[in-house]
């Protein structure tokens, strides 16, 4: 890089040869660390159950098998349907969440707007206390019946206080006054002016607070641990859940039965759990690359104070 | 155009607050929440009377602690260094493969945990301590390891997502100071601590004030999932969070668990007003409002 050489480089380990070649070394040890469990679960994966029995959790499979991904996703209709439930609550609660919190925010940032005050507080505020889990539970179930149905896996996250901060420092920076004074004077409408020329001019801004809401719903189990115990309502990663805590409690009875042990030798149990975890993160690593900037805006834009 | 959002922060965040009445009532379902009796502050004294309050409360703030000590000078670490190399495109590769465990759900990394714990199939028991010689240990089964696991798992989870944070204030630098200091002999050492960290303080400040005024919240999955909700290990990984959902769900004791979640989100309200202030105090530049 010689864009590099004329400007000043502070490095901890200096900026010589031998300080550079060691932060290297350090950082390659570190990414080492991020994805060897990852590539540990994939090499478990792709493992032959029995012999996973023999010689334990392996990187490289003493016996290379499919059965795992053959079990999971050809011989059962729950992970298909816990697929299913999560593409379709990314989508809605994605679209929800992101449409909400870019209306909420856009007009708290307008000067004009006289209430900004007032709204920028009751978001604000709710970063700083909560009722706690118990009422929030009696009004999701009780008063909102949110339990067992679709609404209860996306609408308690509609509103997020952080993304709206986020989304109203975004409208700040890049949309001009002039453009909207300019759009009024045509006699636009303020929807108009919103749908027609902010959301276009917003749209890195946007993007990057819809990927964020992707993410949030795409991991989601924390609302079908608390809202759902039909299993027809069970995500992916709730899913991955039950089966992990239905394998704990096999593997406890396998001692004292001779069913639980059974049921154990006949399941790929262990790799299909690590095939439904790989099927879980795939789209997420294989889109990784493409999403990565928004994220690192995003933050950046999140972090700063007005 | 703000309806939208009031409504959903009206049902999720302000009626529930409203709802803290519920932890000063004797809760009894057959009656019904409304008429169920007022019994004061008994539900706290219950609460604050088991052994369980103070091992969460003591859990709760220690891990934060150690999160944001331990977080901090991770992340300001890797974002110094990173920030150091000159080779750019390998620092957006680094950068790129730290932030990846931030995209993984709690129960992945339970399960990736799970993969190097296991008792009978791990990598640690089965692979690695054999060669070591290193007698197998039941993970899940004994509470002294789990202050260095979580501990460990919250930094592979956060650390490459910090650094972003820290990463984008180091950039903003003017160069200018840099090549000051370089003129006048500063060292590399006192560059960056006398110099860069100065800096970047703002932003190190409101990322550690944020995180004071949540001392007594956890990541409920680091701590339910991760452990795989494991009684014997309660002693070393249950936090307030985890305490106020199986009382709720396990023990169903509604008003107990509802009185120390208000003790948790009071306790924090009255943390992040003195952090603020007492920021305020020192350079009200740097406070958060």
């Amino acid at each position: 890089m010689k864009n590099a050489a004329s400007s000043v480089t502070v490095s901890l380990l200096g900026s010589g040869r031998v300080g550079q070649i060691a932060s290297h070394i350090i950082f390659v040890i570190v990414c080492v660390i991020c994805l060897y469990p990852l590539a540990l679960v994939i090499g478990i994966s792709f493992s032959d159950e029995s012999a996973i029995a023999i010689h334990g959790f392996k990187l490289l499979p003493s016996k290379a098998s499919l059965v795992a991904y053959d079990f999971v996703l050809k011989q059962s209709d729950a992970i298909a349907r816990a697929y299913v439930i999560t593409i379709i609550v990314t989508g809605l609660g994605t679209f929800l969440s992101t449409l909400v919190i870019a209306l909420y925010a856009y007009p708290l940032s307008r000067k004009d707007f006289a209430q900004r005050k007032f709204f920028s507080f009751i978001a604000f505020f709710t970063m700083l206390f909560s009722g706690g889990l118990v009422p929030w539970y009696m009004v999701c179930v009780f008063l909102l019946h949110l339990r067992n149905n679709l609404w209860a896996l996306f609408l308690p996250y509609t509103m997020n206080a952080w993304y709206v901060l986020i989304m109203r420092t975004f409208y700040k920076t890049n949309v001009p006054d002039s453009i909207i004074e300019s759009a009024r004077m045509d006699g636009a409408g303020e929807y108009t002016i919103f749908f027609r020329i902010i959301v276009s001019l917003a749209k890195p801004g946007l993007a990057t607070i819809a990927l964020f809401n992707t993410i949030v719903f795409w991991n989601d189990w924390w609302l079908p641990l608390m809202l759902v115990n039909d299993p027809a309502w069970f995500n992916l990663q709730y899913l991955m859940y039950r089966v992990q805590v239905n394998i704990q409690y096999l593997s406890s009875m396998a001692g004292n039965t001779n069913v639980a042990g059974e049921i154990l030798r006949r399941l790929p149990s262990r790799t299909a759990q690590m095939a439904m975890c790989i099927l879980s993160i795939g789209p997420i690593v294989l889109a990784y690359p493409f999403f990565q900037k928004y994220f690192v805006k995003g933050i950046t834009i999140g972090s700063l104070k007005e | 155009m703000v309806i939208p959002g009031t409504i959903a922060l009206v049902f999720f965040s302000y009626i529930p607050m409203a709802g803290i009445f519920i932890a000063f009532k004797d809760i009894n379902y057959t009656k019904g929440i409304l008429a169920s009796p007022w019994i004061g502050f008994k539900n706290f004294e219950f609460f604050l009377k088991t052994p369980d309050a103070w091992i969460t409360t003591r859990n709760s703030v220690l891990y934060n602690v150690a999160f944001i000590v331990l977080g901090t000078v991770a992340a300001v670490g890797a974002a110094v260094a990173l920030d150091g190399l000159r080779a750019k495109r390998s620092a957006r590769l680094y950068q790129g493969v730290m932030f990846l465990p931030y995209f993984f759900s709690w129960i992945v990394i339970s399960t990736l945990v799970f993969s190097f714990l296991s008792t009978d199939l791990g990598f640690f028991n089965k692979q690695l301590f054999p060669v070591l010689g290193v007698e197998p240990i039941n993970w899940y089964i004994e509470p002294v390891y789990w202050p260095f696991i979580l501990i460990f798992t919250n930094l592979w989870k956060y650390t490459g997502y910090c650094s972003v944070i820290y990463l984008a204030a180091l950039s903003g630098i003017d160069q200018n100071c840099l090549e000051a200091a370089a003129l006048d002999g500063a060292s590399r050492w006192q560059t960056i601590m006398r110099i860069m960290i100065p800096l970047i303080s703002y932003v190190i400040i409101i990322q550690v004030l944020l995180s004071i005024g949540r001392l007594f919240y956890s990541d409920f999955g680091l701590f339910y999932q991760v452990p795989q909700n494991m009684g014997p290990l309660f002693n070393a990984t249950n936090v307030i969070d985890t305490y106020v959902y199986r009382t709720l769900v396990n023990v169903g004791d509604i008003g107990m668990s509802a009185a120390a979640g208000l003790y948790q989100s009071g306790v924090g309200f009255v943390l992040v007003l003195v952090s603020n202030l007492v920021v305020r105090k020192i350079d009200p530049e740097k406070s958060l409002f």
